[in-house]
């Protein structure tokens, strides 16, 4: 059927970054250590739909959702920011003259923004239209506010500092409450107690989690302490309650999560009582961030996991909901394959690295490990300039040109290549300043064009010119006028057409030649993971975050028959409850019928000559058809043939005919590459 | 249990008239004797080492007429010149001339000299005296106390720290024994009891408790017991003395002569001389009794006569045979009625043991031993130096130059043993040739040539010497192992097999099938090389086993309860199993069957040969195969400890091959049965065992697999088809 010379790289060092903060409203907002913002999509699949990268010298400390679904975000810096989240970006920035805020919180209504600094003041924000405005400080205490918790009222406001909980009385501005939280009497040494966390429930009481380990209850009223829950023997870092109160979260330094509910002392019984109810080891890290949907945990770690584990209690059997998943790696593409010459482009936060692929001139058979004739070479590192951390990039197929953007320019490079070896880099100059900012980049099949994606549906498109120069030649703008960026894009390799997909999911197919719009496929309610348009036919395919794939002709402007097929039979359902988007198509010259597909976990050649899977029948049947006779497995050959050797999968290209390019990163690397976890006795060593 | 082990011997005795041994006294020191002949000489002799450390000689024309004695005390010697003259020098006097001399008034009979006691001088009239009190006063009157009496023989004892002499004397066929005690001075005088027509031949006692066990030797062949107590106050009249039977030597009629005999200890008693002397055939005997249960207990044939001497020192016998004064080592235990009758374990074995390696060791000793060795018999002393100097001057011609190879082959041809076997061994030790091995070859052609030719030529050390230059192989001397096989030279085999690598199956064939019907018993004691079986055959157990297993053997196995119904009962009808945990053959046979297993061998050559085996020695072998297997499965190493041992796999092999070859008569023999099911049962245990292991092997390899694919470099090209 196939057989493909796998080109196996492991040398793509990706550390993902950390997670500090998460924030639940229309979706589901996480900031990294570095600054970057995720915003992940309310379904179960998880699919990171919107990606702000990173800045140098943004340390995000928290964030909220405000009224509007407006995004606010403070950092160490002293700023508050509201996010853009069409075009990707921050919006502006307010600063909080207080020094470094370390907590954010929205009030209940969602139109005024609480911050704690440094200085120890809490300040409170007006949420107005187009900005916030600084409405009052609260009384100034000693020690920064690590953490702050409005109630549900809106008149009361908890902050959690060093060794000290207060309650304050937004009115009035002044402390009603002043809590101490002491360290635990067992311990000698007088520490100060750091209090990460803290909810202000809707009976007034106040729950707190302090560097001690402890997860604590008070009266908000009488400053009594109502329970204490020694959960860790280090710190616990992360609260979250639940919208119901009934249950909230909370995350150690130990990587544990440990879901406290409230529940009734007797059956039947009106008095209830705080328990500790499920530990949950999922991280290896610190824990900083927790939240607590309807129906799961949401945790996000040191290790730069998201980690969403739905409550069993509240689904509804055993489905695909209910399974626990992990979110390690973007969805977003960070390496660029130049096809023709060889080279992978690694996409880092603030450089970028090439390398050329090794080569071998031995054939075997299946699984056979072939000897390197060739090693592979790093051929370039290419720093960016600035602050801003790079956001895409892009290899011509022919390896001549490198093309990235951050969130303020666009970089693009001439290379000249003699054997496969960097003789000469060269920036070209003066590029259109209309082009940014831009969100995607992609090289027409014969390298002659870019095309540069942009905000507001619109596609810019690039002329290349020897010996190195462009010339910006048209924009395509989508028809619709929408506010959303372009995130993906796919050209056919004739260079006639070029498909673009909005965040708002919408795909627009243009016509190369005349420069206009063509069509639009039709909308699915469902964002759009990866795109590609099929050389032989042109094709459109589509992969969508819940697992369907569709097939578009762009001559035809439909689906087709192929494509209603596979809706009228439906997909297998292995193969819907995958968790992880397929990340890229490809196509295979030589089969036409034949799709490349791959997520984090597989890669798959999708075979449309052959007739699709029931549910019946195993998906994943190579090792089952490689036992049969050649004869024998015609009849036991699906659509679906799916390689699980290679994971994690972070991408996955057809150099040529028979020749692949897989690129993988070993979780284990990346835990090698982060710092050692906290101690823990384990039993027997 | 007594036994005589090795003979050696000491010297030549003077042959001719008057000639031959007047005493033979212990002299200071471990194992030195004095010894003195009937002429004029005296030799002291190192006995273990067979060599004279001194000697002394009076002038022509004087006589030595009493054995010369030591002085214990003094460490002087003491010899009695032409009856009254008395001599005394020391150990590093040379001239007996100038020694120191003393007359005396009276003929001396005997001077008795022992440990810790001052000797006494026994005159012929049967005065006492100290030989200190005699040197004090040489010219002091001897009383005559005897008369007419001829003093027979005389013996000293120390009883209670004091010395006691006993004597015999005779007159007119009345035999009177004489004890004198001193401090205070005592004689007592004791008549025997008269024998009709037969008279004493030989004294011989030993004082014990104050008693005095007096054994006389009577011409008729019967050993009389005479008892006397030395507490007795002197009697007023002469007492006679009843006497016992004790032992009858001999049950005819016959007179025995020249025959003399000794106390071992209070049960055993040696006894030298004709015993049953038919008139052609005059056999001498030294024999070992048992007095206690008058049995016989060891002897040995003297061939060559003696005079009738026999003296014992210190677990030694010294007796003249022939032309030689010999040395017997015996042994002499307890006696026990088990070993009287011999039911008690055999100690002959070990007995050879050491003769057999005594003899090896004579050969490899020097040549001046050589000279001593017992074929080789040698007049005289003097005679046997000139040998042994002659001798000499061989072997240096030999070292000096360089013995060729065609010398030897020439000398092969009409020398003795003795000196073919010397020969070679000057050859290969300086055999530094370029064609070692065919000269090697053609040397051994000509030993196994004259082999052929003559039927009693058979040089084993010879043999052995050459084989164990590791030079040869089967082509290079085909004869070797068929005439070895004429002789069932088992150590020669054994040596075969281990070292060529080329013997034809139908050898190896044959000599599987001469060990396997050479009884146990006769390989006993043969020199086979037991290394490859002494790791696992406990020798002692098994013999003592299989001499019980006539008993033991009652059906039951507590092995079988934990086995399968079925088999319980073939295996009940077979006796087999109850010595299934036992080797069925004796070590040296084991030993020669690894031999066999070890050689090299193609199937289809070995097969037809195999078939020849009748089908007993084919039980017995298998047997033996699984004995051997079953001692390999005992461990987990699955193999035999020690060195030299079959591989599991070569028993395996061979039990294959065998019942290959007699599969058919195997399974009709009823005594096969209860094997054959056993071995049916091995193999299964056999086969459940590997597939296990593949089983093991398996998952280990797939482990090996899952560690390969994480051992995955930073970059790899894989092959990888979907189908």
């Amino acid at each position: 059927m196939g057989e493909f010379e796998v080109h196996r790289v492991r040398f793509f060092a990706f550390l993902p970054s950390g997670v500090r903060c998460l924030a639940r409203g229309p979706a589901l907002a996480l900031a990294r250590l570095d600054g970057a913002l995720e915003l992940y999509g309310p379904t179960a699949s998880g699919f990171q739909e919107k990606a702000i990268p990173g800045h140098e010298a943004r340390a995000t400390q928290a964030l909220s959702w405000a009224a509007g679904g407006r995004l606010f975000g403070a950092d160490l810096g002293g700023d508050v920011a509201e996010y853009d989240l069409q075009k990707l970006r921050i919006k502006y920035t307010v600063d909080g003259f207080g020094g470094p805020i370390w907590s954010l919180a929205a009030d209940p209504g969602g139109t005024r923004l609480a911050i704690g600094c440094e200085d120890g003041s809490v300040k409170l924000f007006q949420v107005l239209p187009d900005k916030i405005q600084f409405e009052r400080s609260l009384d100034q205490q000693k020690g920064r506010i690590l953490s702050l918790s409005w109630h549900v009222s809106g008149t009361r406001i908890v902050a959690g500092s060093i060794n000290h909980l207060r309650v304050y009385n937004v009115d009035s501005g002044r402390i009603v409450q002043r809590i101490r939280v002491e360290r635990r009497l067992l311990s000698s040494h007088r520490r100060e107690c750091v209090v990460w966390g803290v909810a202000f429930l809707s009976d007034g009481t106040v729950v707190s989690a302090d560097s001690a380990g402890k997860v604590q209850f008070w009266d908000a009223d009488k400053g009594t302490l109502l329970e204490t829950h020694p959960v860790s023997s280090s710190a616990v870092l992360s609260l979250a309650v639940s919208e119901e109160e009934d249950s909230l979260v909370v995350g150690t330094s130990e990587g544990a999560v440990y879901q406290f509910q409230l529940l009734p002392v007797k059956r039947g019984s009106t008095e209830s009582r705080w328990v500790r109810t499920k530990p949950f080891q999922h991280h290896t890290h610190d824990v900083r961030a927790v939240a607590h949907s309807r129906t799961a945990l949401i945790s996000g770690g040191l290790d730069a996991q998201l980690v969403i584990r739905p409550l069993m209690e509240k689904m509804h059997g055993q489905g695909y909901e209910a399974v626990l998943r992990k979110v390690t790696f973007p969805h977003r593409r960070l390496v660029s394959c130049a096809r023709k010459a060889r080279l992978l482009l690694f996409q880092f936060p603030q450089h970028l690295e090439l390398w050329r692929l090794g080569a071998t001139n031995a054939a075997g058979r299946d699984g056979e490990v072939l000897p390197v004739s060739r090693d592979p070479e790093h051929l370039l590192q290419l720093k960016s300039k600035g602050p801003d951390h790079i956001c895409c990039s892009c290899i011509s197929p022919c390896g001549g040109w490198i093309a990235y953007a951050t969130a303020s320019r666009l970089h693009l490079h001439r290379l000249q290549l003699e054997n496969g070896s960097v003789v000469a880099i060269q920036r070209v100059p003066k590029l259109p300043k209309l082009l940014c900012p831009v969100y995607q980049l992609l090289y027409s099949a014969d390298s002659s064009r870019l095309f540069v994606a942009s905000d507001q549906g619109s596609v810019h498109v690039v002329q290349l010119l020897e010996p190195g120069g462009c010339k910006h030649l048209q924009t395509l703008c989508s028809p619709s006028g929408t506010a959303e960026a372009v995130q993906l894009l796919a050209v056919s390799a004739d260079g006639d057409w070029l498909a673009a997909t909005s965040s708002d999911w919408a795909i627009n197919i243009y016509s190369l030649q005349q420069f206009k719009h063509h069509c639009t496929v039709p909308a699915y309610n469902c964002p759009v993971t990866a795109i590609a348009i099929n050389p032989a036919t042109n094709h459109l395919v589509i992969a969508h975050s819940d697992q369907q794939l569709f097939e578009f002709s762009i001559p035809e402007r439909e689906y087709t028959a192929w494509s209603r097929g596979v809706q009228q039979h439906g997909l297998h359902k292995d193969w819907l409850e995958r968790d992880t988007p397929i990340a890229h198509i490809a196509f295979n010259p030589r089969q036409p019928t034949q799709l490349l597909l791959h997520d984090t976990h597989m890669l798959c050649i999708l075979d449309k000559s052959l007739p699709l899977p029931d549910d019946n029948t195993p998906l994943n049947n190579q090792a089952f058809l490689k036992q049969l006779s050649v004869k024998a497995r015609r009849g036991h050959a699906h659509a679906f043939k799916i390689c699980k050797k290679y994971q994690p999968l972070l991408f996955m290209d057809l150099l040529d005919e028979d020749c692949l390019v897989v690129v993988e990163r070993p979780l284990t690397d990346i835990q090698a590459q982060l710092p050692p976890p906290v101690q823990q006795k384990k039993f027997g060593t | 249990m007594a036994a005589l082990c090795e003979a050696f011997t000491l010297c030549g005795l003077v042959a001719g008239p008057g000639q031959g041994v007047l005493g033979l006294e212990p002299a200071p020191g471990a194992d030195r004797v004095l010894l003195t002949d009937r002429g004029r000489t005296a030799t002291l002799y190192k006995v273990s080492d067979q060599k004279p450390l001194g000697c002394w000689s009076v002038k022509q024309g004087q006589m030595i007429t009493c054995p010369v004695v030591c002085n214990f005390e003094t460490g002087e010697f003491v010899a009695v010149q032409d009856d009254k003259v008395l001599r005394i020098w020391k150990d590093e006097d040379v001239n007996l001339d100038k020694a120191f001399k003393a007359t005396l008034s009276a003929d001396v009979y005997r001077i008795h000299s022992l440990p810790h006691v001052e000797p006494l001088v026994l005159f012929r009239g049967g005065a006492v005296r100290t030989l200190d009190a005699l040197l004090a006063a040489p010219q002091q009157g001897i009383e005559n106390i005897i008369l007419d009496e001829v003093i027979r023989w005389s013996e000293v004892f120390v009883e209670a720290q004091q010395p006691v002499l006993i004597f015999t004397t005779e007159k007119d066929r009345d035999y009177f024994v004489y004890v004198q005690k001193f401090n205070p001075n005592t004689l007592h005088k004791y008549k025997i009891e008269q024998e009709e027509s037969f008279c004493p031949l030989s004294f011989t006692a030993c004082v014990k408790n104050n008693l005095v066990t007096l054994l006389c030797l009577y011409s008729n062949g019967c050993v009389y017991k005479v008892l006397m107590s030395l507490q007795q106050s002197v009697p007023e009249r002469e007492q006679v003395l009843p006497k016992s039977l004790l032992l009858k030597l001999v049950v005819s009629g016959s007179v025995l002569k020249g025959t003399s005999f000794t106390i071992l200890d209070k049960d055993h008693i040696a006894v030298l001389g004709c015993l049953d002397s038919s008139p052609n055939v005059a056999k001498e005997w030294l024999t070992i009794w048992n007095t206690k249960f008058q049995t016989l207990q060891t002897s040995k044939e003297l061939s060559e006569g003696t005079t009738g001497q026999l003296w014992c020192y210190g677990k030694r016998f010294f007796l003249t045979h022939g032309k030689v004064l010999s040395v017997v080592v015996y042994k002499c235990e307890t006696s026990s009625l088990a070993a009287a009758v011999g039911k008690l374990k055999d100690i002959q074995t070990t007995d050879r043991r050491i003769m057999s390696s005594f003899v090896n060791w004579n050969v490899l000793q020097e040549e001046d031993l050589a000279s001593l060795q017992p074929q080789q018999s040698v007049p005289a002393k003097t005679e046997s130096r000139r040998t042994l100097r002659s001798r000499r001057s061989v072997a240096s011609k030999v070292q000096s130059g360089t013995l060729t190879a065609e010398q030897l082959v020439l000398d092969i041809k009409d020398s003795s043993e003795n000196v073919i076997e010397e020969e070679l061994k000057h050859f290969l030790s300086n055999a530094q040739m370029a064609d070692f091995q065919a000269t090697i070859g053609c040397i051994m052609t000509n030993l196994l040539n004259r082999c052929k030719t003559e039927p009693t030529f058979y040089p084993q050390n010879c043999l052995v010497q050459l084989i164990q230059t590791r030079g040869l192989s089967y082509s290079l001397c085909p004869d070797l192992m068929s005439v070895a096989l004429e002789k069932t030279d088992v150590h020669l085999l054994q040596l075969c097999l281990q070292q060529f690598p080329d013997i034809p199956e139908s050898v190896t064939c044959a000599c599987l099938k001469a060990f396997l019907s050479i009884s146990d018993d006769s390989l006993e004691g043969t020199n086979v090389n037991l290394d490859s079986v002494i790791c696992y055959i406990d020798i002692a157990h098994n013999n003592e086993v299989e001499k019980q297993t006539g008993t033991v053997q009652n059906g039951f196995n507590s092995e079988m309860l934990e086995d399968d119904i079925s088999d319980i009962q073939l295996t009940q009808k077979s006796h087999m199993m109850d010595s299934s945990d036992l080797c069925p053959v004796g070590p040296q046979k084991a030993a020669l069957l690894n031999a066999i297993l070890r050689s090299a061998y193609s199937e289809t050559f070995l097969l037809p040969h195999l078939k020849d085996l009748s089908a007993q020695q084919v039980i017995l072998f298998l047997r033996y195969l699984q004995y051997l297997f079953q001692k390999c499965s005992e461990k987990v190493s699955m193999d035999l400890p020690g060195d030299l041992c079959p591989t599991i796999n070569q028993i395996m092999d061979w039990m294959c091959l065998l019942l290959d070859a007699h599969f058919t008569v195997v399974v009709m023999l009823p005594e096969a049965k209860g094997l054959l099911s056993n071995l049916h049962k091995f193999v299964r245990a056999q086969v459940r065992f590997y597939s296990e292991l593949n089983k093991i092997e398996g998952s280990l390899q797939e482990l090996q697999r899952i560690k390969h694919q994480k051992d995955i470099h930073l970059y790899s090209i894989e092959v990888l088809e979907l189908v």
